[in-house]
């Protein structure tokens, strides 16, 4: 049974291309979680720190903020600045870049600077300094379907990789304490930095694709890396009355890979009225053909886990 | 811009699943006819620009960054690279340095600053990056993420340069999902940003993000709405207090859908959008030469 806290399973939903359903389905999943408590009592992490949509459903209220202070950006003062152009000619990023003042002196552009600080310890005349910066705040919350670690990036900020480790690690140490079972992560779109930092130690990877010739195309990208990390991969497909050829092509891709379809979710209205008046799909419209279908889906979850 | 005859456009969202890709690529064979368009996909995580151009790739060559390989021979175990790393890619282990390449960033201060030239800088591929010609006459190019690299910002630099620009008239960027540094290095150099979002909170909240972006770096752009008449008018109703326009309305339709599901574009469903299309670009111009936030 998922009850036993010896050990917290992580439940983490991707799918490479953007828009696929994964925050509705995970809200979904957080009510069903929550109303079926005596047997999973689940934290939620909303991953997608980005674009973080997790709390436009959940209606959390905030009992924790933290900074984040990922990394740090160059800043050259002007007056002890020579000119000597060597941080310039370092600089990989195109982030230094002179004074139009005739002064024969350099400035960083914030936005370029990747951090490294090649240029801070080149500096003959200890002109530039590393600042740190905050990029972010991270939140716990109680929402109506239990606890939320969620966080917002900064626009155009980096470590979003760090961030989400961050948050995942938080959740973890609360999920202990309060003896929960499951963490169940809604993670980015993509493959890159923040997916992979989502992935760490992950149990089980639910993977929502939809029958469109780009989603198939992502879905077996997000598929080889679930797969390079080890973790067991299962499949719904959403909005799965769109394009029939589409659906049949992710069957037979998914068979011939031995990946289980647990549901394929019928385009909806329902689930975009949810989200508007802020609810899980499930929570409001419990009789919608998607509700029952990822009711079904949660169930075959829930075995999954406790095998 | 990049030279005086180019017009760049990025394609940005922050949310994903809005319409991007489908946009972009419309706007591409919109123009093909009347413009040298180059068409750069710089979602390098989930590239699908490909899907809907169908390009005869040609040309193939590696993403890398330089990673630093220490000659243990000449390394005098100073410990200086060790201190100049920013991202702990590398440690001092017993009588060693070891490198992690997935944590180096490729900035080379390891190496500027070794005093016994004991390290050598390699190549260390992280995707690839392809280019070719479709039917039409778009010269395409897309960055491909190896499968469990993190770094994307390289690639979608590396796409940037890789291109020779002389003989287009018109570059279009398809931006990755999100608010991040990815979609910064996307708009970085562009003229304008062409922004996809849908009428739904989610839509919404993504797309204060990337308007976020676009303020702090002074890149003017405009909004289309995807699948009008889903949702809600929240979308509108902040646009319109904002100030900013929307450049193109497009319906939600099941036949749009589908097309776009099976690897269509918008010209495909009407040939209507062509002559849309190209009046946006016309609209688009207009704005970049009077440097107008439209």
């Amino acid at each position: 049974m998922l009850n036993q806290a010896n050990h917290i399973k992580q439940l983490v939903i991707l799918s490479g291309k953007g828009g696929t359903g994964k925050t509705s389905i995970s809200a979904a999943i957080a009510d069903l979680a929550y109303s079926s408590q005596k047997q999973v009592h689940a934290v939620m992490v909303d991953a997608d720190v980005d674009a973080a949509n997790l709390s436009l459903v959940l209606q959390p209220k905030i009992s924790e903020t933290r900074e984040f202070w990922g990394g740090s950006v160059a800043e050259i003062d002007k007056s002890k600045c020579i000119g000597c152009d060597l941080c310039k000619s370092l600089c990989r990023y195109d982030a230094i870049i002179p004074y139009a003042d005739g002064s024969n002196t350099y400035f960083v552009d914030p936005i370029a600077c990747d951090g490294c600080a090649a240029c801070v310890y080149s500096c003959a005349s200890e002109a530039i300094r590393m600042i740190p910066q905050q990029e972010g705040n991270w939140f716990h919350s109680q929402t109506g379907y239990g606890d939320l670690f969620h966080a917002e990036l900064f626009p155009g900020k980096e470590n979003s990789g760090k961030l989400v480790t961050l948050i995942k690690q938080n959740a973890r140490l609360w999920a202990e304490d309060t003896q929960a079972s499951l963490l169940v992560v809604d993670g980015p779109p993509g493959i890159g930095c923040p997916v992979i930092s989502t992935c760490a130690g992950a149990d089980l990877g639910l993977i929502v694709t939809e029958p469109s010739v780009a989603a198939i195309h992502d879905y077996k990208r997000i598929l080889n890396l679930l797969r390079h990390f080890k973790i067991p991969v299962i499949v719904c497909i959403n909005k799965s009355d769109i394009y029939p050829d589409g659906v049949e092509n992710i069957r037979q891709y998914s068979s011939s890979q031995g990946i289980e379809i647990l549901g394929e979710i019928p385009y909806d209205e329902h689930i975009t009225q949810a989200m508007v008046q802020g609810k899980p799909v499930t929570n409001k419209y419990p009789k919608s053909s998607a509700s029952r279908v990822i009711q079904e889906i949660w169930d075959k979850i829930v075995y999954r886990l406790s095998k | 811009m990049e030279n005086a005859k180019v017009l760049c456009i990025t394609v940005a969202s922050g949310k994903g699943g809005t319409g991007k890709t489908t946009v972009a690529t419309s706007l591409a064979l919109s123009l093909a006819s009347q413009e040298n368009v180059l068409f750069l996909d710089c979602d390098v995580e989930a590239p699908n620009g490909h899907l809907f151009l169908k390009p005869q790739v040609e040309v193939e060559k590696k993403a890398v960054i330089l990673i630093p390989h220490i000659d243990m021979e000449k390394c005098i175990l100073c410990g200086k690279c060790v201190e100049v790393c920013q991202f702990h890619a590398l440690a001092e282990i017993g009588k060693s340095i070891m490198v992690f390449p997935q944590l180096c960033h490729g900035c080379g201060s390891c190496a500027w600053h070794c005093s016994s030239k004991a390290i050598k800088e390699i190549h260390n591929p992280i995707g690839i990056l392809e280019a070719g010609l479709t039917q039409e006459g778009i010269r395409f190019a897309h960055g491909v993420l190896t499968i469990s690299e993190p770094l994307t910002t390289p690639i979608i630099r590396q796409l940037k340069k890789w291109q020779n620009a002389e003989t287009v008239s018109v570059i279009i960027r398809d931006a990755p999902p999100g608010a991040s540094c990815s979609v910064v290095e996307t708009l970085r150099g562009a003229d304008f940003a062409l922004l996809i979002t849908e009428p739904t909170p989610f839509g919404l909240h993504d797309l204060k993000q990337v308007i976020g972006i676009l303020q702090d770096m002074k890149i003017p752009g405009g909004v289309i709405v995807n699948r009008d008449g889903i949702g809600d008018s929240q979308v509108d109703q902040f646009l319109l207090q904002n100030h900013i326009p929307i450049m193109m309305r497009i319906p939600y339709s099941t036949k749009i859908a589908s097309a776009i599901s099976s690897g269509n574009t918008l010209l495909d469903v009407s040939s209507n959008y062509g002559l849309e299309f190209q009046a946006l670009f016309q609209r688009i111009k207009k704005c970049v030469m009077e440097k107008e936030a439209c």
